[in-house]
């Protein structure tokens, strides 16, 4: 309505959208040393040895990396599809700068071994309550700003990002529980089976929201505008919404077959995997033929290269993990690196790529461009990036069936056959494969940081005024 | 296996809860049309007008 246009903010995406780039480069980085640290364990050194920095990878990659991207399409998505200014003050400069600080501690705290010692939640306590506060004012950010939208329908991406913001809070305050003792040091407030319980319901939540619904919230806006095209069906892409909402929690005992959990436990996760097939590939479907009549765009348009192709490992990977928590193949995939080769081929695969893409349609727009530096290097990125992951996760499927054969392999006088470290053994030259498709990966984010920072140079930052068109199409 | 009396409640509220707002978005008219929002993000013109049109009405720029 207004015509002295309210803008919208803008300098908060930029933030986050070149952190996710520097925090890409910064988690994948120490990915890539750790992987070499096993090809090569004197690199195993002082208090940077593999048992530390793992957790510091997967805290970089996961919730630097993926969080900033998160941050930044959320933010972008929430005003451009409710046609409004972000709403929040102070509180969108805090999410940003806490969301940081958070990331700094954790790299400060967990090679210091300061942990919990809960995958995906190592955080120490006071870290857990900053990450409460920042993602409490995210919380009210972005519904604030739902809130105050000028359109009366909610785009579908929304919807995924909200659940995505409720579900990780209820998470977090869930598992973080804890007993302080002093500054750096709690005990969890569950013990035992039930703290492996809790765990893994956060765990795979983890990866359900953070993971999957934030970045399939991402996939509904920026397939669609990459490909000037509306998504496939509107109507699928709620029902895979309301779908995955209401039938996600009860994966996470999956990660706990064949353990002191109660067997019925174990088979509910087991069933609610099974049933998650289904919504995951009626939204794989949904946004893979949105180019459905356009397919030539994918011939020469890098960024919806990278869109579709995360949707094409999104589709194996949620193909791979529901088999996964079939209790019979678990006993063979269980504690082998076939796991490691899952979570990166979702990893990797979907959720990086889809970030990349995703920042690449961004970084232009936000900086007062039409295209990117180099369009050439961005295909060369997707590439790589494309190899790397194939390398990846090809050696860690051969490298965990291997292992898992060998642990079971008995004589036929019932000893095994196998020693453990012969296993190990075995696996060194798919460990050395999935070091180099890690270098690749890696490669690829350094390209698109100068890629990136080509692009920012020398443009000039416009605000937008805040979509009035409205009326038009009410 | 006292972490499920703490996990199904919060499960079984959660459905609930998800149950209202699914129930709010259906009486509110979220799903009356599921053809029109997909065009629309499309026809939204929400990037800067970059210089293609000469600098008309923008003195809120800041450079």
């Amino acid at each position: 309505m207004s015509v002295t246009k309210t803008t919208y903010n803008d300098k908060v995406v930029r933030q986050f959208a070149v952190m996710t780039v520097i925090w890409g480069i910064v988690g994948m980085l120490v990915g890539v040393i750790i992987a070499a640290q096993l090809v090569w364990p004197e690199l195993n050194i002082g208090w940077l040895h593999f048992g530390r920095l793992r957790a510091l990878h997967t805290n970089a990659v996961i919730f630097a990396f993926g969080g900033s991207a998160l941050f930044a399409t959320s933010y972008w998505v929430v005003q451009r599809t409710n046609h409004t200014r972000l709403w929040g003050g102070p509180l969108i400069p805090f999410t940003f700068w806490g969301w940081q600080v958070v990331i700094l501690l954790a790299a400060i705290t967990l090679p210091l071994g300061i942990t919990q010692a809960k995958e995906y939640a190592e955080l120490e306590w006071p870290i857990d309550i900053l990450i409460t506060l920042v993602w409490v004012s995210y919380a009210v950010v972005f519904f604030g700003t739902i809130a105050k939208r000028t359109v009366s329908h909610i785009y579908v991406a929304n919807w995924f990002f909200g659940a995505f913001i409720i579900a990780v809070a209820l998470l977090h305050l869930v598992n973080s529980a804890a007993v302080p003792i002093t500054l750096t040091k709690s005990y969890s407030a569950y013990s035992g089976v039930q703290d492996a319980m809790i765990q893994w319901w956060y765990g795979h939540n983890a990866v359900g929201f953070f993971l999957t619904a934030g970045f399939l919230g991402m996939m509904y806006y920026f397939v669609p505008k990459q490909a000037g095209r509306p998504v496939y069906s509107y109507r699928l892409s709620v029902v895979h919404f309301w779908a995955l909402i209401f039938t996600y929690m009860w994966a996470g005992p999956h990660h706990l077959h064949y353990t002191a959990l109660p067997d019925w436990t174990q088979s509910v996760g087991m069933v609610f995997s099974l049933i998650l097939l289904a919504p995951s590939w009626g939204g794989m479907i949904n946004g893979i033929m949105t180019l459905s009549g356009a397919w030539h765009k994918l011939r020469d348009d890098p960024i919806l290269k990278f869109l579709i192709t995360s949707l094409s490992f999104y589709g194996m990977s949620t193909f791979e993990g529901p088999m996964m928590a079939i209790k019979t193949v678990n006993a063979l995939s269980h504690y082998t690196d076939w796991t490691v080769g899952h979570v990166h081929s979702g990893a990797l695969g979907w959720v990086a790529m889809v970030s990349i893409g995703s920042i690449y349609y961004l970084l232009p727009k936000l900086f007062g461009k039409t295209e990117m530096y180099s369009t050439k290097l961005v295909t060369t990125h997707f590439w790589i990036a494309t190899i790397g992951t194939v390398l990846y996760i090809a050696s860690m499927w051969i490298a965990g069936v291997m292992q898992g054969l060998m642990w079971r392999a008995v004589n036929v006088d019932g000893t095994l056959a196998y020693s453990f470290v012969e296993s190990v053994k075995g696996s060194y030259p798919f460990w050395a494969i999935r070091w180099l498709g890690g270098v690749l990966f890696l490669s690829g984010m350094l390209i698109m940081a100068y890629n990136m920072f080509k692009t920012m140079a020398g443009g000039k930052i416009q605000d937008v005024p805040v979509n009035a068109a409205v009326a038009h199409h009410a | 296996m006292e972490s499920i009396y703490l996990l199904i409640p919060v499960s079984v509220v959660l459905v609930f809860a998800i149950a209202l707002v699914f129930w709010w978005s259906v009486r509110s008219g979220q799903f009356d049309d599921l053809e029109g929002p997909g065009f629309r993000i499309l026809m939204d013109e929400d990037i800067p007008p970059v210089e293609k049109k000469p600098p008309e009405a923008d003195e809120s720029k800041k450079g």
